[in-house]
């Protein structure tokens, strides 16, 4: 029997350009290059990874995102992914977690799942509640933060290194695996990876695909809002000193004047 | 007064700093009932009556150590249910994230993650949030529901206001997901003697110009001197100089400590995005172009070799 596999990824403003918000308060996409958020790529290498090991397995990578956001899925489907959603609406513009989640609940549902495999937080948002939603809405065992993860005989297996203890877990499928940044390093897209990926089936749905109505999600329906957004005020510009064999005591100085010492 | 439930992070019935922080926060909306599970959670009611609770919710049972996360959940849940407060604070750890989140959906609520500052507002309690790298400052306010909202240490101060802190039971029905993900083993992560790095007051951290994992030490005993968590950058990390668990940045932790001291780190947008909201930053890096002295409130372009361990003597002499 064929272990399904869905991977969902998020396309991102690149943290090194000048993130910005928009007039509504949303993210600024339009200034900014996106790309698959680096979280995400290894989870997509860890699904990579089961899949290998599995007698029989198809991963489907799965976004919720604009028009742009077909590129994440390109670089998923390179890396080796079989086959990609991409849940598009104008109407889903300015959702926030609670929205987006329940899109992808709809979605991960519709293309049906044994496995789903999330990164450990996105690299914009940061919020890192993601996979604890999910597996709430789809009613599934959330084993989640892992840094090593293994898929056999219908149960996984993974351990989380928390703040205070390190932790071996257990859970039968169907069930929801985060991966953290210490799971193994993500692959790099071969260049036939990259050539085959064009061909590879990428599925668009829009929110009547999935029985949502517009004002369960988007801005209209999110669950929070964002009253302001200010720039952070430059920092005044700090004291410099240049080490010429007292730096160390000047800098004792500067923290016993601040009441540190 | 509304209530508002305060999620306890306790070991062993020693509650954690971030807790008693929230409770600072929760005072400002409305009358803290704290909810304390597992082993100890009565032995906590004195220090959070000390800090302003009105009442303590408390439960234990083998569920909350053999299964991950959701039996706290349906225990939270519980507690929401006998108080219906106007707000729920969780401290920001990642357990104490994905348990508020998992009981926002159930109550139908919105969610608001790694508030820095908490204050009433006409249409419900206002959080600050640092975004995008801490750029940005953002007022946001959960719009449905129960407010669910998850608050990073170092957030308020901790204040003495003494209350009833009355303990009572709590009754806890766990439900078909609560023994979904089995705990099979646990290996406690042995103690550096240290402060928990997202929880420190300080922070002393080291990057690339550390040089290797042998000169650490010199990190260590900076930090050491001042009572100091010790942080490492991305490259240190990925270089095999410190643990994982020690890691600033965007895919390590997010540390908002009083003082955050970076030696040899040049300040990428990773490591920026995880200690931005420091209070007071200081650098000390051989690069006077490097980026984080773009953010300092005093920098020292010197040989970290040199000046570091200069601090550290200083320190301690001026300690006695």
């Amino acid at each position: 029997m064929s272990l399904r596999i869905v991977v969902c990824v998020k396309y991102v403003p690149d943290a090194t350009g000048d993130r910005q918000f928009t007039e509504d308060l949303t993210v600024n996409r339009d200034d900014v290059d996106g790309l698959l958020s680096e979280l995400d790529e290894y989870a997509v290498e860890q699904a990579l990874q089961i899949a290998e090991e599995a007698d029989d397995a198809e991963i489907t990578v799965l976004t919720v995102g604009p028009e742009d956001a077909k590129d994440a899925l390109r670089k998923a489907l390179s890396m080796g992914a079989d086959k990609a959603i991409h849940v598009e609406d104008d109407d889903l513009h300015g959702s926030d977690v609670m929205g987006t989640s329940l899109v992808l609940a709809k979605a991960i549902e519709k293309a049906g799942y044994d496995l789903v495999i999330t990164g450990m937080a996105s690299t914009d948002g940061t919020m890192g509640v993601l996979p604890a939603i999910l597996a709430e809405r789809l009613g599934v065992p959330q084993v989640t933060l892992l840094s090593e993860v293994k898929v056999e005989d219908g149960t996984v297996t993974g351990r989380r290194d928390g703040d205070t203890a390190s932790e071996q877990l257990e859970a039968s499928l169907p069930a929801l695996v985060s991966v953290t940044d210490q799971s193994g390093e993500a692959r790099y897209p071969s260049f036939k990876g990259i050539m085959a990926a064009k061909k590879k089936p990428v599925e668009s749905w829009d929110l009547s695909d999935l029985d949502l109505e517009s004002d369960e999600v988007g801005l209209e329906g999110s669950w929070t809002a964002v009253d302001s957004a200010a720039q952070r005020p430059a920092r005044t510009a700090g004291t410099i000193v240049k080490d010429e064999g007292e730096g160390g005591k000047q800098l004792a100085e500067f923290l016993a004047g601040q009441k540190f010492i | 007064m509304a209530e508002v439930l305060v999620y306890v992070d306790h070991v062993d019935g020693a509650v954690r700093k971030p807790t008693l922080e929230l409770l600072t926060l929760a005072r400002r909306i409305g009358e803290p009932v704290a909810v304390a599970l597992g082993a100890g959670a009565e032995a906590t009611a004195a220090v959070l009556a000390e800090h302003g609770a009105v009442k303590v919710l408390t439960a234990d049972a083998p569920e909350f150590t053999e299964y991950l996360v959701v039996p706290k959940v349906d225990a939270l849940q519980a507690a929401y249910d006998a108080v219906s407060p106007a707000a729920v604070l969780v401290p920001s750890s990642a357990e104490g994230k994905e348990i508020a989140a998992r009981l926002a959906v159930r109550i139908g609520s919105g969610i608001i993650t790694d508030a820095t500052d908490l204050e009433a507002g006409d249409e419900g309690p206002v959080a600050t949030q640092a975004a995008f790298a801490a750029s940005f400052t953002t007022k946001s306010r959960v719009s449905k529901g129960t407010p669910v909202i998850t608050v990073k240490p170092n957030s308020a101060p901790v204040e003495a206001a003494p209350a009833a802190g009355t303990v009572e039971a709590l009754a806890v029905t766990f439900g078909a997901l609560a023994t979904g993900t089995k705990v099979t083993g646990r290996t406690p992560r042995e103690s550096t003697g240290r402060p928990e790095l997202t929880e420190a007051a300080i922070v002393v951290s080291g990057g690339r110009g550390v040089n290797g994992a042998e000169n650490f030490h010199i990190i260590e005993a900076l930090a050491d001197s001042l009572g100091a968590a010790v942080g490492a950058s991305r490259a240190a990390v990925d270089a095999g100089w410190y643990p994982h668990s020690n890691q600033v940045g965007q895919t390590g932790k997010s540390v908002s400590p009083q003082l955050y001291i970076a030696s040899g780190i040049s300040g990428a947008i990773q490591h920026r995005a995880g200690m931005q909201t420091s209070k007071t930053i200081v650098a000390i890096n051989k690069d006077a172009e490097a980026p984080i002295f773009d953010l300092v409130d005093y920098g020292v372009v010197g040989d970290l070799f040199a000046v570091v361990p200069q601090l550290t003597e200083e320190i301690k002499a001026r300690k006695g």
